[in-house]
């Protein structure tokens, strides 16, 4: 366990870019898909013949099973990544009012509204790209009852075939026998519809390859999360984790995954040894909770960063997968390995008071001092209950919280005075409980 | 006061009583433990099966204020949530032995977790995954298994052995409930006047309190009552109401709807109550038998997912085999799965100009002069634009 520095150093932080070599690679990955994406999208037109004849099948992120794809060489359509792209590229509202208009309500989820706006317009991406439409679409129901609304919302406008992969919310630490054997036939039975779709037989060698280039990622990435246990902590554990989440998800099982990680993890390796940590002074090291608010995904950083906070742990980094407590794809059991992953080892079909116990593992284990839960309205997965926790964060085991609301989609419920406000007040109070002292003016 | 409106009138104030006094009731007589179970289906014949008394949570109306629940969950969740807990930090569910919960939407989930850390020392919780998929061997046989497991844990709890006889004679008694269900439900299509909204509600939700047995009784005294009574039909427009079948619509709301000359003909009210459209076999394997009657044999509903009966299907058929002239869509409000479905539905109704009003309401409200007001529009329209 690292030492946590009690003096208070001065928090007159230069502003910052959040840049790094992690980044760059990131959007050149990212930029990839969405080019590989219009590639089947211009094949479909059915005049560029000479392009790829794959196809892509729309899928969700949690507990994803990128893996069964790859192994029919198939490519994945992250409905959620588009419309947190258009959040963060700041394109949002528009199709958030679309959606209004041919009947969503306010009051759904808008990571929702905005993709199927975005489908029902037949838009270009932020990257003046096109979304094919997918050969299928796979329900991978592993928590997140929106998703089966969004799929059964883009069978009806595409007409695409669905299929539905329905994982048994975990309710103790282990599955049942029933609940896994359950899991395994939906997996059989996705196998021949891959096949069909595919025009490709199934091959279990293929997969396993695919499953061990998963597992060197996974090792990556989790070595790279023990990194924030250190003191400074070489990467924001929240923000830039979204970034790695990007690749996590997309090229998972792909030999551009693994050396995604690989370099990335040198990139933070090589900061730990020169005791550099992600922002300059490191004050506060907090956990957060729930995804960030997409729209203000730059101007909420440097709510923590002006203080000197970093985060060391996420649970929404955890959404597709949690590999930092030992979980890891299997090549020896490729398929037990992927229903073990859907089943238990991802944040979404994990119960609520098991994030509860992860929360407190991370605040133990990597020597946070707060928990900031960000309470998004789009997402009742995440935020119903909130106040339950801060409940018992706060008042059951005395750890500092904040609790902020806004939305990670739809920029109408942010307000960026309020929000600084709430920071600032909290920082100041964190300030005087850590350091013993009030704060010299107003922060950032 | 006829034998007929003192039934409904007992059915109603047992319905909007809080306090739970006639679960109280049924508790002291019979020595029994209760189970209390939030919408949407509960395989109910498994509870009693188990020596409990399956109650049915369907939130508290605009009976209780909520003044503890909602610094629990934040202003953007429904109303239903929010009313449980309060029922729950009241005390008003101490009466419950126990409390299940299903996987309908994300918020219901996290309620179930939040009941078991508040209240684990009171009741415990348990937790049902009913399948979202199309009906196939494997969901069948998961289901079997989810039932199995809870029939187990709620004999243990109780002390009793388990019982495939049991099981069957509790088959058998919510058949016949549902059956009665089912022909109030064609006496109200048949004969709207004679039976007002309000009054096959109360009669339908009493069950929710009172034992299936003495249920199975008041509903046959009401049929056998209603036959006899002749009121005069009305220059009206037959609909049919969608979208309230977990948080329960004020019943001053369902007043207006047939004061302003609405018959609604069918509605998804409660519809867990009334899920399967054909009896469940009293024989064979009864777990088995629940299970494919889940999976098999049940009504759409927006909170189970069958990619092969989508539901705007359902939706289309209701209204062509009820003959009705407009739907009402009666959602509750921040209700997810409810607001989706919309979508799709109006979707299909502009299609088909089939004439639609949506309407979103909270069980706590208590003013309701803006819906009078929409469904007073709505009536009009109905009457000279599509006349």
């Amino acid at each position: 366990m690292p030492e946590i520095n009690h003096q208070s150093p001065k928090k007159d932080v230069p502003a910052m870019h959040y840049q790094g070599r992690m980044h760059a690679l990131q959007k050149e990955l990212i930029n990839r898909w969405y080019q590989d994406l219009h590639g089947v999208w211009e094949n479909q037109q059915g005049d560029k013949k000479e392009i790829s004849a794959r196809g892509a099948v729309s899928l969700m992120i949690s507990g994803n099973c990128i893996e069964l794809l790859r192994a029919f060489d198939l490519l994945p359509i992250y409905p959620e990544i588009n419309a947190l792209q258009l959040a963060i590229r700041k394109q949002a509202l528009e199709y958030l009012l679309k959606a209004e208009e041919v009947g969503y309500s306010t009051d759904n989820c808008g990571y929702v509204k905005a993709d199927m706006a975005f489908l029902l317009e037949g838009a270009s991406t932020g990257l003046q790209t096109r979304i094919p439409k997918p050969s299928l679409l796979l329900c991978n129901f592993v928590g997140c009852n929106t998703y089966i609304k969004w799929f059964e919302h883009l069978a009806h406008f595409t007409g695409a075939p669905l299929f539905s992969l329905d994982i048994p919310f975990l309710t103790s630490e282990e599955p049942t026998p029933d609940q896994t054997a359950y899991v395994m036939t939906q997996i059989k039975e996705l196998i021949k519809v891959l096949e069909k779709i595919s025009g490709r037989k199934f091959d279990i060698d293929r997969l396993r390859e695919i499953v061990s280039l998963s597992a060197q990622a996974e090792d990556y990435w989790a070595k790279i999360k023990d990194f924030a246990k250190r003191v400074p902590c070489p990467f924001e554990a929240y923000f830039d984790s979204t970034t790695m989440m990007g690749p996590l998800y997309v090229y998972r099982g792909t030999p551009e995954g693994v050396k995604f990680f690989q370099e990335t993890y040198r990139e933070f390796e090589e900061k730990v040894k020169l005791g550099i940590g992600v922002v300059p002074q490191e004050r506060f090291r907090v956990v957060v909770e729930a995804p960030p608010p997409y729209p203000y995904f730059k101007v909420f950083r440097d709510l923590f960063t002006s203080w000197g906070a970093c985060s060391v742990a996420s649970t929404y980094s955890c959404v597709g997968g949690i590999w930092e407590f030992d979980f890891r794809h299997d090549p020896k059991d490729p398929l037990g390995s992927i229903a073990r992953h859907m089943l238990i080892h991802n944040v979404c079909n994990r119960n609520y008071l098991q994030r509860y116990r992860q929360i407190e593992r991370y605040i133990r284990e990597w020597s946070a001092d707060a928990l900031i839960i960000h309470s998004v309205k789009s997402c009742r997965l995440f935020s119903a209950g909130h106040g339950d926790m801060r409940e018992y964060f706060s008042k059951t085991l005395n750890i500092p919280t904040l609790f902020v609301e806004s939305d990670l989609e739809d920029p109408r419920y942010y307000s960026p005075a309020q929000m600084k406000n709430r920071f600032d007040a909290f920082f100041e109070a964190l300030e005087h409980r850590k350091f013993g002292k009030t704060s010299q003016g107003t922060a950032g | 006061m006829n034998a007929l409106a003192g039934i409904i009138n007992r059915c109603g104030d047992i319905v909007e009583d809080v306090s739970f006094a006639a679960v109280r009731e049924y508790k002291q007589k019979t020595g029994n433990k209760a189970l209390g179970y939030f919408p949407v289906y509960s395989p109910v014949e498994i509870f009693r099966a188990a020596g409990f008394l399956p109650v049915g949570l369907n939130g508290a109306g605009n009976k209780i204020e909520i003044t503890s629940a909602d610094s629990r969950f934040g202003s953007f969740i429904c109303s239903i949530i929010k009313s449980t807990l309060e029922l729950a930090i009241k005390g008003h569910l101490d009466v419950l032995d126990g409390m299940v919960f299903y996987d309908i939407c994300d918020s219901a989930r996290n309620l179930a977790y939040v009941i078991e850390r508040n209240f684990s020392e009171k009741m415990f919780m348990d937790y049902i995954h009913l399948p979202q998929r199309s009906n196939g061997a494997a969901a069948v046989s998961f289901l079997s298994s989810e039932y199995g497991r809870i029939y187990k844990k709620l004999s243990e709890i109780n002390s009793t052995a388990s019982s495939t006889e049991k099981l069957r004679e509790n088959i058998t008694l919510y058949n016949a409930n549902r059956r009665l269900l089912r022909e109030l439900y064609r006496f109200r299509e048949k004969r709207p006047h004679d039976l007002a909204t309000r009054e096959l509600y109360v009669l339908m939700r009493s069950g929710n309190f009172l034992d299936v047995q003495e249920h199975n009784q008041i509903l046959s005294e009401a049929l056998k009552e209603l036959d006899g009574r002749r009121l005069k039909p009305k220059d009206t427009v037959r609909v049919i109401v969608e979208g309230s079948f977990c948080e329960q619509p004020p019943l001053e709301l369902l007043d207006i709807m047939d004061s302003v000359g609405y018959y609604v003909v069918d509605d998804d009210f409660l519809i867990g109550r009334r899920l399967f459209e054909r009896d469940i076999p009293a024989k064979g394997n009864p777990i088995q038998a629940l299970a494919q009657g889940y999976m098999k044999n049940s009504v759409s509903s927006s909170v189970r997912h069958d990619p092969k009966r989508p539901r705007v299907d359902a939706l289309l058929e209701k209204i062509r085999r009820h003959r009705v002239q407009a739907v009402i869509f009666l959602y509750a409000k921040f209700c997810e799965p409810g607001l989706f479905d919309y979508v799709l539905y109006k979707n299909v109704l502009d299609k088909e100009k089939i004439p639609y009003l949506f309407i979103e309401f909270e069980e706590k409200m208590w003013t309701f002069e803006k819906m009078r007001m929409e469904l007073e529009t709505f009536m009009e329209s109905l009457l000279f634009e599509y006349a």
